[in-house]
């Protein structure tokens, strides 16, 4: 029993990370139907940036919000310098794109920052806490709330904000939203800033446990990317159920089956679903983008 | 700036073929469009071989004309089809690993060879149904998990494959190709004329493809799946096809890879492959043969180059992939064909 | 325009090849210094860098340069392969030290033998020297002796019955395979056997598993990276009590740092370059390990790795065969490594012979545990 806790708990946590940079996935996929290749490299931004201020003395206090913000001006630049000049590009140029940016920001993280891995100790201690015979670390309590706050922030601000709605709107029809005078310009601009935003927070709560250097962002994307096609792409929901879904995968079949092909398996699991449910768990049907 | 004309149209690849063969129509009534890209690769191929001083040349030319010939898989798959793969360095490596498995079970080199060339043609007919029904970004995933799911294979069953170290593939020498024919060769020059001629082979096969009915076809369907279906097309079955080509041409340049390296890797059926495939092809212009061969040089060549700053090579390369896709969003090839085409007019 | 006309434009201007090239010795290297064996290329790189120039500031060998041609293989096999042609043919190296990791190595080694020029593997895998290949040598222990080492401390404290957890890189897959093969032999039985993918960020599930298994007396983590450094976290959290072994793969202040005080208490087979100061006066590797360290923290300000020592101890056998041999004919600087006694290097005291590439027995190797966030050797 206590066995199965575990397994869960590991599930959860891992998996509460994939949610978080699905969920970076999903709004950017919401404003500009773009899905975003170069999502990882804003965790690893989030996370060698915390952990280079951490390391020269900077209180983590201060160094987990400048490490956003610093993830959320990288955002910025990326859409103004890569993304929006391609206009309304097919999908195959958007995923080249994005992934080219995303080569880019390593190399560009390999240069200012270094080649080591790196880490810093978890905001409320390293120390495990008990739970019926299993052990969680108040890491993974941190990460697990992240990742509902964000949720909980998208769902609210893409259904009950002006801002929110103009994002939305500018995904269903950009040139209808225009019309009814919703500032596109500005609802990606923030679509790209937030997210970037999200995965930057996602690299600095977790890296604690997962530990972070330049190069782990593709791993991160592709995880982030698999949990957002497997919820359905552009529904916070989705990110959310298909993150925790693969963290829980990989566990269990880590635990029960053969730790050797826990990714397999959630790749198989993937692959299912989109065979019986091409949109993905909680997939709207989608127009597709030529 | 040239690209400005096409920042609004968003036309199917296939009009830069058009455009591009339109631009050298002059011996096309005597010759078929096959056999003119045929002899004008092994055309490149000679030339290669007349200039190039060293085996290290020989080397690069051959890793060219093997991506060539992979990418030539991709531009029949997106270019002709506008089906993205982000999963076909699966299909690569099984080639490469079945022609490296085969001889250490009996099985000589060139049996092992189509071997792997047909496993990897029958997955992708068994699994290309299912995962084309899906389309944009969920045929990226499934294609994605696909090639993952084989990499992962690749790199866990060690007994068979050497594990992710890789194993070293047995087999034979493209010089005793030449001795036959009484040419003596070192083995570098022999493998860049085997690649060589069998991407001016695979250059060739895709060209006639792309005019033969099934090419028309497949070209409705890169238009619209729908209007295709009205036409007259069976789109599943058209799709699957252009799959299972696609598949056959990464399954042979693996192949050739395994043995010109002697060497082979999971790696090679690594997602980062697959992504360098797709920018290849995309790269150098995904709607002809021709794309696929400069793509393949400049990416094959470019870390070559990009040593002498190696400390920027990934931003260097990131950011000449950026630039290409905005500035010329249909690649290299059909952007220097407007160019000149313009130029003439 | 001759052929040699265009082929010189060709060099130039499509691949501008290195500097021109004044009469000196020119040695090659691929390394990993980027990508996800960047840790083992990247301090590989800098020890070799710095060792060029020490060496040059002190004259060359018999007063001629050395130059050293780096290229970075990103630890791609394909791209190494490449890099050793292109030393080969267009720099004209001598020798070549490299092959951050065994794939890369692997791929590259059959060129050496075709060209009859000596190449210094930095990889682990005992594949890469036996069988022995004629050119190829490597300095590091193979992942098989490692195995044996653990092993060995581990029947020692009356312990038999072994967990393993191996990552599935490269490393941790082939030093899996090493274990369970000399487990018998050694007198150990693997009662389990996990691994976890290299990237991995909670290998509690299987950390989980080997607790369960019966009889479980001591784990070990064949691996390199973060993952060791994460299971040993994991480890801790869990409050696992047996004996917990690391590999050389992570001997580095690196991995004490990574894993905090989660690291109190593991054990793992090591070279004397993380206990410069407790070693003995008389010991041989006393002086090489100390200068090492005092060379590269002035270069770097940073301590070298375990994996900088075997770049360290390559560039000297290299360089040390070159004096005896001359550097016109690579394979008599072959033959003048193969003919190496008792070179007492940082990782070891290297002994070549033809049927030995490696030259390090098990008394190169010491069982470390960390106490107090530092190394300490254990008695045995």
């Amino acid at each position: 029993m206590s066995e199965l806790l575990q397994f869960l708990i590991s599930g959860v946590t891992v998996g509460a990370i994939y949610a978080a940079i699905a969920l970076g996935f999903t709004l950017i996929y919401n404003a500009s139907g773009v899905v975003n290749f170069a999502q990882g490299e804003f965790v690893v931004i989030g996370g060698m940036t915390a952990a280079a201020l951490i390391a020269a003395g900077v209180p983590v206090i201060l160094a987990a919000p400048i490490a956003v913000v610093a993830g959320t001006l990288v955002g910025i630049l990326l859409y103004r310098l890569a993304i929006r000049p391609a206009g309304q590009a097919p999908l195959v140029t958007l995923i080249i794109i994005t992934i080219g940016a995303s080569i880019f920001l390593r190399g560009a993280m390999q240069a200012v920052f270094d080649k080591q891995i790196h880490r810093y100790d978890g905001f409320s201690g390293d120390a495990p806490l008990r739970v019926g015979g299993a052990t969680i670390l108040p890491q993974s309590l941190w990460i697990v709330g992240g990742s509902i706050a964000v949720f909980a922030f998208l769902a609210w601000f893409l259904n009950r904000t002006r801002a929110g709605r103009g994002i939305k709107a500018t995904a269903s029809n950009r040139m209808a939203a225009a019309l009814v005078g919703i500032n596109t310009g500005r609802a990606m601009n923030l679509s790209f800033a937030l997210s970037a935003g999200i995965g930057a927070l996602a690299g600095v709560l977790a890296t604690p446990v997962t530990f972070t250097s330049y190069d782990v962002g593709v791993l991160m994307a592709l995880k982030g990317f698999s949990a957002t096609m497997l919820g359905g792409v552009g529904s916070p929901l989705g990110a959310l159920a298909g993150g925790l879904l693969i963290g829980l995968i990989e566990a269990l079949t880590a635990g029960y089956i053969s730790s050797d092909y826990k990714d397999a398996a959630a790749f198989i699991v993937i692959l299912l679903v989109l065979f019986l449910r091409p949109q993905g768990l909680f997939g709207a049907r989608i127009v597709e983008r030529v | 700036m040239a690209g400005q004309g096409t920042t609004t149209d968003v036309a199917p690849a296939g009009t830069g073929r058009r455009e591009y063969s339109k631009s050298e129509g002059a011996g096309r009534r005597r010759i078929g469009p096959g056999l003119r890209t045929f002899l004008i690769f092994v055309a490149l191929v000679a030339l290669g071989a007349l200039i190039f001083p060293s085996s290290y040349f020989y080397r690069v030319g051959t890793l060219v004309w093997i991506n060539t010939l992979a990418v030539t898989g991709i531009v029949v798959l997106l270019g002709y089809v506008g089906l993205v793969s982000l999963g076909h360095a699966g299909f690569f490596a099984i080639g490469a690993y079945v022609t490296a498995i085969g001889p250490n079970y009996g099985i000589p080199s060139p049996l092992a060879m189509a071997g792997g060339v047909a496993l990897a043609g029958l997955l992708a007919l068994i699994v290309g149904r299912p995962i084309l029904k899906l389309s944009g970004y969920y045929l990226a995933i499934a294609t994605l998990g696909l090639g993952m799911l084989i990499w992962m294979v690749l790199s866990k069953e060690a007994w068979l494959t050497g594990g992710p170290d890789g194993m070293v593939v047995s087999g034979m020498n493209a010089r005793n190709l030449f001795k036959m024919v009484g040419l003596s060769l070192k083995s570098a020059e022999a493998w860049y004329w085997v690649a060589g001629l069998v991407a001016a082979i695979g250059a060739a096969i895709a060209v006639n493809l792309a005019g033969s009915p099934s090419g028309r076809a497949l070209r409705a369907i890169h238009d619209s799946d729908v209007a295709a279906r009205s036409l007259g097309v069976d789109v599943a079955k058209a799709k699957s096809r252009a799959f299972v080509i696609s598949a056959i041409y990464a399954a042979v340049a693996g192949a050739l890879l395994a043995l010109a390296n002697g060497y082979i890797t999971p790696d090679t059926g690594g997602f980062m492959h697959s992504v360098e495939m797709v920018t290849m092809a995309v790269l150098g212009g995904a709607a002809s043969v021709y794309g696929a061969l400069v793509g393949a040089l400049i990416l094959t060549a470019l870390p070559q180059v990009l040593t002498v700053f190696a400390d920027y090579e990934h931003m260097v390369l990131g950011g000449i992939m950026v630039l290409t896709m905005i500035l010329m969003r249909r690649g290299l090839v059909p952007f220097i064909a407007d160019l000149w085409n313009r130029r003439k007019s | 325009m001759t052929r040699q006309a265009v082929a010189a434009g060709v060099s130039a201007l499509a691949l501008l090849a290195g500097a021109p090239a004044i009469a000196e010795i020119k040695i090659g290297a691929t390394l990993a210094v980027t990508g996800p064996a960047a840790f083992l290329g990247d301090p590989e790189a800098k020890t070799l860098e710095m060792l060029v120039e020490e060496l040059n500031a002190n004259g060359g060998i018999d007063g001629e340069e050395v130059e050293l041609v780096l290229y970075d293989d990103g630890g791609d096999p394909n791209k190494a392969r490449t890099f050793a042609t292109r030393l080969i043919e267009e720099d004209e190296v001598v020798a070549v030290i490299g092959g951050s990791t065994t794939g890369a190595t692997m791929a590259m080694a059959p060129l050496f033998a075709d060209y009859e020029i000596p190449f210094i593997s930095l990889a682990g895998a005992v594949v890469i020297i036996d069988p022995v290949q004629e050119y190829v040598f490597k300095t590091p222990h193979t992942d098989r002796m490692a195995c044996e080492k653990i092993f060995a401390d581990i029947t020692a404290r009356g312990l038999t019955k072994v967990g393993m957890i191996s990552g599935t890189g490269g490393f941790g897959a082939s030093m899996r395979e090493q274990c369970l093969d000399v487990a018998g032999a050694a007198g150990v039985e693997i009662v389990a056997d996990e691994t976890y993918g290299p990237n991995d960020s909670d290998m509690t599930p299987q950390l989980t598993n080997i607790a369960g298994t019966d009889g479980v007396e001591a784990v070990v983590n064949p691996g390199f990276g973060q993952g060791p450094a994460v299971v040993t976290r994991n480890y801790a959290q869990l409050g696992l009590e047996m004996p917990f072994y690391q590999s050389h793969g992570v001997a580095s202040d690196e991995f004490i740092k990574l894993a905090g005080d989660a690291a109190e208490g593991v054990r793992l087979p090591a070279t004397p370059l993380l206990i410069p100061d407790q070693l003995a006066e008389d010991d041989v590797q006393r002086q090489p390990v100390q200068d090492y360290i005092a060379a590269y923290e002035a270069a770097y300000g940073e301590k070298p790795s375990t994996f900088g020592g075997y770049a360290y101890d390559a560039f000297h056998l290299l360089t040390h065969a070159i004096r005896e041999a001359g550097a016109e004919d690579p394979a008599a600087i072959r033959d003048a490594i193969e003919a190496i006694e008792g070179h007492a290097g940082v990782t070891g005291v290297y002994s070549f012979t033809p049927e030995d590439h490696m030259g390090l027995d098990l008394s190169a190797f010491r069982i470390l545990e960390i106490k107090d966030g530092g190394w300490t050797p254990v008695e045995q």
